[in-house]
């Protein structure tokens, strides 16, 4: 057996002594978990903040949209460009 | 403009030609990006064997790699719409420009926080100075000077043409620190680090990787699709098809 | 009225900003205070041993002079910009870019030239060798232009926006790094001994395409920025 194939028949062996089983041994990760773990936590919460503020963004856009709509036919006339507004 | 530009490409710079293109693309784009991103995590985290070195922490890597290279991939887009921003003052370069921006700085972080928590298990620091690393920081000070730059601005066109033009100055930057990083790295001796002890990567490894690549690049078309349609909105309020979405969303 | 010749102009202009300069000359100061603090305070931060103290001081005496520049860098265009001048300068007949060149010039002599002078001084006082001395010097005469020439074509960006510093030292930081490097790594070299040449000579090649290029980068930059 090669060393890889040898190391992890090893590894088996040692989780069977444990009395590990397959989602235990996984959510371990080799004893790593405190790495693995929060690295994928920041890769799903940073790209799940990106997906949602333009999302909140459109909302408010929208909605002073709607109040500029509002008042200038309360007035009476078209409405302008509007103001510049940031982006988040 | 030059008649090699096909009408369609044309028709695309139009505001709400792009609008309604873009939520068309958009939720198709994020299925491939959730899809592809399920294959290739099960792939990277279930399938793949534990590495003969690292153990299971080089798993970090399915995340890590396409990050890396979407932060790259995203500066190279923000770089190219820049240019045509600037050239040609076309509003829509501006956008995706723009709203590219932010997209990239979070690819930036991502790869940031997660090789450093790569690193630490693996070459026993969170941070050391090499010339990938000092590279991909100073890219996130790109990013950030970009952004910060592009909202100093009253007018929002000038803004975008100002922040295109740093971002191109960027876009020189980064080759030269990762240079003279290099030579400082051998000037000082300092540690050669590498991420894989063999030379080629299993394709049991491999092929989640391109997976999650591809999931990345998906998951950006799909950001952008929604950031720009976000930023023609406020871009164009006073004109009428944005009035008509507008009213149409309040009824719903 | 016949329109001035080139070099003229550029006289002109040199001595324009150079004067407005000695006016302020108190504020030409305040950059070297600063640079005196930053480094008497690293002795009282670190321990006055000496061999520590030896080791950073070049590395220490740049930063600090690169951050002094950083401070004195938005005064560049400011009062132009309050005063219409510098819109005036686009609209002359004369080449902006040559003109900004002679602005930049004036800038660094008012601001970098007396760090320069008082950079061995602060070097001594952190126990820097007097073999790395010349490097030292050489090092700072060729990166503060740099600086200059970079930070202008920036200050010119943000030219007329609601500017913070902090955006402009953000903007900054990333085109510094091989500048910082380099010239660090020049004194280091000298410190051990070993030839210093090359990362001077990079440096000198840098200083040479940015002369020509930065003022140039700096004319569009302020176009892009004054343009409503």
């Amino acid at each position: 057996m090669s060393a890889a194939q040898h190391l992890l028949a090893m590894s088996g062996d040692v989780a069977a002594i444990f009395g590990m089983s397959g989602a235990t041994a996984f959510f371990r990760m080799g004893g790593y978990a405190a790495y693995v773990w929060p690295a994928y936590a920041v890769f799903f919460a940073v790209l799940i903040a990106d997906s949602v503020a333009p999302r909140l963004r459109r909302r408010r856009v929208l909605r002073e949209l709607r109040t500029r709509l509002a008042r200038a036919q309360a007035r009476g006339q078209r409405p302008s460009s509007p103001t510049p507004s940031l982006s988040p | 403009m030059s008649s090699w530009i096909p009408l369609w490409l044309h028709k695309l710079g139009s505001p709400p030609t792009f609008y309604r293109f873009a939520g068309a693309v958009r939720p198709w784009a994020m299925g491939l990006a959730l899809l592809a991103g399920a294959i290739g995590l099960y792939g990277g985290l279930v399938l793949a064997p534990a590495d003969y070195q690292q153990g299971d922490a080089y798993r970090i890597i399915f995340i890590h790699v396409p990050s890396a290279w979407m932060s790259m991939f995203v500066y190279a887009v923000m770089g190219v719409s820049g240019f045509m921003a600037l050239v040609w003052r076309m509003k829509l370069a501006e956008v995706v420009a723009m709203e590219s921006a932010p997209i990239g700085a979070a690819f930036t972080l991502i790869t940031l926080v997660t090789g450093s928590l790569w690193g630490k298990p693996m070459w026993g620091t969170w941070w050391t100075w090499d010339a990938r690393l000092t590279s991909e920081l100073v890219l996130l000070f790109l990013y950030l000077g970009v952004i910060g730059l592009y909202h100093a601005f009253e007018d929002r066109r000038q803004g975008a043409r100002a922040a295109s033009f740093l971002a191109i100055i960027g876009v020189i930057n980064v080759p030269i620190v990762h240079f003279s990083v290099t030579w400082w790295n051998t000037l000082h001796q300092g540690s050669t680090v590498n991420i894989f002890g063999h030379s080629k990567m299993a394709w049991d490894m491999l092929w989640p990787l391109l997976v999650m690549t591809l999931a990345t690049k998906a998951y950006y078309v799909a950001s952008l699709c929604r950031r720009a349609r976000t930023d023609l909105l406020a871009l164009e309020g006073g004109k009428d098809w944005v009035r008509r979405i507008a009213e149409d969303e309040a009824t719903r | 009225m016949r329109r001035a010749s080139l070099p003229r102009a550029c006289a002109a202009m040199l001595r324009r900003d150079l004067l407005l300069a000695w006016r302020r000359r108190g504020d030409l100061a305040m950059p070297v205070l600063y640079a005196v603090i930053v480094v008497v305070l690293f002795p009282f931060a670190l321990g006055p041993d000496l061999a520590l103290l030896q080791r950073i001081a070049g590395g220490v005496v740049l930063v600090t002079v690169l951050l002094a520049m950083l401070l004195a860098l938005d005064a560049m265009f400011a009062s132009d910009i309050e005063d219409g001048s510098l819109e005036q300068l686009v609209l002359a007949p004369q080449p902006l870019a040559l003109m900004l060149g002679m602005k930049i010039l004036a800038h660094w002599l008012a601001t970098a030239l007396p760090l320069i002078v008082i950079a061995p001084l602060l070097a001594g006082m952190l126990h820097l060798p007097t073999a790395a001395m010349p490097a030292l010097v050489l090092a700072l005469l060729l990166a503060t232009p740099l600086l200059s020439l970079l930070g202008a074509v920036l200050v010119a960006l943000t030219a007329g926006t609601r500017r913070s510093g902090m955006l402009l030292a953000l903007m900054l930081l990333p085109l510094c790094v091989p500048v910082v490097i380099f010239a660090a790594g020049a004194v280091a070299a000298a410190q051990e001994g070993l030839p210093w040449f090359a990362p001077v000579a990079w440096l000198g090649a840098a200083l040479i395409l940015c002369v020509v290029l930065a003022p140039l980068a700096c004319a569009a930059a302020l176009r892009i920025a004054l343009d409503s």
